[in-house]
């Protein structure tokens, strides 16, 4: 019973005598359900492997797919400029999406406007809405950059975002020089990935495309990097102490480190941080561009090639020892400078820790789930630290995601029984998570329904899920933390050696049965 | 090279469109031209009389085949056909279901993406569907695609009202970018003073008539052996009038913002060539029965 005194969230409150005898009720009443037993087969059956051979026949389905549309990826890239307002041409609820799961994830207001298309508009074009917004949009919230992109409305109706906004301005709805990039991004085609990508792509040629006259690489002495679809802070503040620390000039090309971070201090601020509109025009002279998520940024890549005439350095994402020392080398290499000891003391001391933890994590089981990038990187990490990567799910992946990762596994005897699956979900995942259990999976905060259900099946069956990924909505601040570079495996390296180290305590305080092993020091 | 220039051919479903597109083009590459057509319709009809086939293999129909878009080659909606014309249909949904234009622009999307517009193409023409319907089908006309238009047409009411309308769609794109009326086509339905009549919408329009193609059973012998009358017949001199009309557009430079013409001013024009008798205001709304009454009442 719930009491004023004592008020109890639902759990344990449901657990009462009260609420079981009352939900009871209500499912044999009302809810018609098939028999414990039934569910029960059921729930068996789906674990089999006759299941998954089934599952995996499936063409028209797609369950829990670890993948988000294209608008919510050019919303975090228009983040990350400065003074930028996120303006996505199309319904409210597809704009209250991409605001709450940025809210869930950062914990932090999102500011991303629509301009609300309904009936009328899909019918008559979206033109007047562009009007009416962007007008609306300048006079109230002092943005000094509008980054626009579409939803599946605008693009099925086949909007023309260069046209209308010409027009806009044309008929003065926003003034002729006032920047508003722009990107196509059908929530249909991609993912999140995807859109990020159109999006950059988008604002770099607005600023530069058409003002290429007297730019060539080299000229100012700094390097670009494109992050993509980053939504760990620690790794846009490691980027930056890394350069300061090699003492080279850079750009990052959207940041939104700042706006995501906003302090608590009675002051609500809009807008904070972020790259400017002059390092994007003066970005074509720069050495050279270094994309962070190279699979990710093909879009990116074609304009900074054919555009800026930069030869893009082809490494992989810098995750782990081995791709970051090929990071650096090669940011070293372009600019001069010589990687200093600050660093080479930071991989030392992350070699020491993987030799510390070694003994616990060699050959423990890992799957892995996530974008295209993030897999590379974290199968790359498992394998430096001995840990066998098992299933890889990559929804958003496709034949080029998963060449590359095969030759990955094949780098190395930890990779032997790793197996990629580009396209894959995570009810794929649930059904390998059954038949070929590994020890844990990493991923975003839904892969803990497959933890729930591997529990369910048994504890010795339950597949925890270390949260590493994107998004986390049921932990705070780990948006906060780093995966790139050395500090960054440093903190994949503590949370993996520490998940597992906690899981052996779970299983060894059975006092007089499994406590021999409960020992005080690992 | 050459700088690539890129056509759409709008016009009143039935005019002839496809057919004048390929002969057209079947001229131009007889004259050596790199040429690629893009079909932008669901019919998928707009390339059969260079690839001698029944309808190719579209773009959305092999994408709803392999999945989705991202899973296509290049070479697999690519077809090579008579004088190494470079072929690609869209393709699109059955009448009556689904979105015709969103596949125009995935399709688009895919050939730009893909890199089907190399550098020693000379034309891209863009074969499409009726009327500008809707955005999909505007989508040929976008910045850095289309820059010219043909509208092709004949003498009868519904062809120059659907031009005149087309002529409305280009201007909204008009205003705001590069793209240009270049003309009307005349595909002759041996109506009374045709030539005059279209020669006159298209002054109206700001823009000319840029060829006027005499009605020729050799283009329907042609069609039946799915040829263009090029290849069926080159000494048909049906084929000397395709190959005037590629060479007037190889040598156009009559690129204009189009000056649609009032619904008003267009009725007036019909009835002034006789092609609409002039409306008799005092009999609108009135039944046999009444009208009888009037008559006898005279």
């Amino acid at each position: 019973m719930q009491a004023a005194e004592k008020i109890k969230p639902c759990f344990p409150l449901f657990r009462d005598d009260d609420y079981k005898g009352m939900i009871a009720r209500k499912r044999e009443n009302f809810e018609e359900t098939f028999g414990k037993d039934k569910v029960a087969d059921t729930f068996a059956w789906t674990t089999s492997k006759e299941y998954q051979d089934l599952n995996f026949k499936r063409e028209a389905l797609t369950i829990n797919p670890a993948k988000a549309c294209q608008p919510l990826g050019s919303a975090l890239c228009g983040l990350g400029f400065k003074k930028t307002l996120v303006y996505i041409h199309g319904s409210q609820g597809c704009i209250a999406y991409f605001r709450t799961y940025f809210n869930r994830h950062f914990k932090e207001p999102i500011a991303i406007i629509a301009d609300s298309m309904t009936e009328d508009a899909a019918v008559f074009g979206g033109q007047k809405n562009i009007h009416e917004g962007l007008a609306n949009a300048k006079a109230l919230y002092g943005a000094e950059m509008i980054a626009m992109s579409t939803t599946c409305i605008a693009e099925v109706i086949g909007d023309d975002l260069n046209a209308f906004i010409g027009n806009a301005r044309k008929e003065g709805h926003v003034p002729q020089d006032f920047p508003i990039p722009f990107a196509h991004t059908p929530s249909f085609v991609g993912s999140h990935v995807t859109g990020w990508d159109n999006m950059e792509e988008g604002i770099l040629r607005y600023f530069t495309l058409n003002s290429m006259e007297g730019k060539e690489p080299g000229k100012n002495g700094k390097i670009n990097i494109v992050p993509g679809f980053e939504t760990y802070l620690g790794n846009y503040r490691i980027i930056k102490r890394y350069m300061k620390e090699m003492g080279v000039d850079y750009t990052l090309l959207s940041d939104p480190e700042e706006v995501l971070d906003t302090p608590a201090d009675g002051e609500f601020r809009m807008y904070a941080g972020g790259t400017t509109q002059e390092e994007v025009k003066d970005a074509p002279n720069a050495h050279t561009t270094f994309l962070m998520q190279p699979l990710g940024l093909d879009k990116t890549r074609k304009y900074v090639e054919g555009t800026w005439n930069h030869e893009v350095p082809k490494l992989h994402i810098p995750m782990g020892v081995e791709w970051t020392d090929e990071f650096l080398m090669k940011v070293s290499e372009v600019t001069g400078k010589p990687i200093p000891q600050s660093l080479a003391l930071e991989r030392g001391r992350l070699v020491d820790m993987m030799t510390d933890s070694h003994a616990w994590l060699h050959g423990k089981k890992m799957g892995v789930f996530g974008d295209p990038d993030f897999t590379m990187g974290m199968v790359k990490l498992l394998m430096e630290f001995g840990i066998e990567p098992t299933h890889v799910v990559c929804n958003n992946g496709g034949k080029k995601w998963a060449k590359a990762m095969e030759k990955l596994l094949a780098s190395s005897p930890y990779g032997a029984n790793g197996k990629a699956y580009p396209g894959a979900d995570l009810w794929h995942l649930r059904s390998l998570c059954f038949t070929d259990k590994p020890d844990y999976i990493i991923g975003s905060s839904y892969g803990k329904y497959i933890q729930r259900d591997t529990f369910h099946k048994g504890p010795e069956f339950e597949v925890p899920l270390i949260r590493i990924g994107f998004p986390i909505f049921d932990r705070h601040h780990l948006h906060r933390m780093t995966t790139l570079g050395y500090e960054g495996a440093m903190y994949v390296l503590t949370t993996l050696t520490n998940t597992v180290l906690e899981r052996l305590d779970d299983q060894t305080r059975g006092m007089g049965t499994t406590d021999y092993n409960h020992d005080l020091v690992r | 090279m050459a700088k690539l220039r890129q056509a759409a051919i709008y016009g009143k479903g039935g005019i002839g469109k496809s057919t004048t597109t390929q002969n057209l083009v079947a001229a131009l590459a007889e004259a050596g031209k790199k040429v690629m057509i893009v079909g932008c319709d669901p019919k998928a009809d707009s390339t059969r009389l260079i690839l001698h086939a029944k309808a190719q293999n579209s773009v959305m129909e092999l994408a709803a085949e392999a999945g989705s878009v991202e899973d296509l080659e290049l070479e697999d909606v690519l077809s090579i056909g008579y004088g190494g014309i470079k072929c690609v249909e869209s393709g699109g949904p059955e009448p009556g279901v689904g979105c015709a234009g969103r596949g125009v622009i995935t399709a688009i999307n895919f050939l730009e993406e893909e890199g089907a517009y190399d550098e020693d193409l000379d034309f891209v023409f863009y074969d499409v569907l009726g009327d500008v319907v809707c955005g999909g089908f505007a989508m040929p006309i976008r910045e850095n695609k289309a820059q010219e238009i043909y509208i092709v047409c004949s003498g009868e009411m519904m062809a120059m009202y659907a031009a005149n309308n087309i002529g409305k769609g280009i201007v909204k794109y008009a205003n705001s970018g590069g793209v240009r009326l270049a003309g009307l086509i005349c595909n002759s339905r041996n109506t009374d003073r045709e030539d005059e009549l279209i020669m006159e919408l298209a002054r109206r329009m700001g823009t000319t008539m840029i060829h006027f193609i005499p009605r020729d059973n050799v283009v329907q012998h042609a069609e039946i052996r799915r040829m263009t009358v090029i290849e069926y017949d080159p000494t048909a001199k049906q084929a000397d009038e395709y190959r005037a009309l590629a060479s007037k557009i190889v040598n156009n430079k009559n690129f204009v913002i189009p000056t649609p013409v009032t619904m008003d001013e267009l009725e007036e024009l019909l009835m002034a060539f006789g092609i609409m008798e002039v409306e008799d205001t005092s009999i609108i709304g009135k039944t046999a029965a009444q009208l009888a009454a009037e008559a006898a009442a005279a």
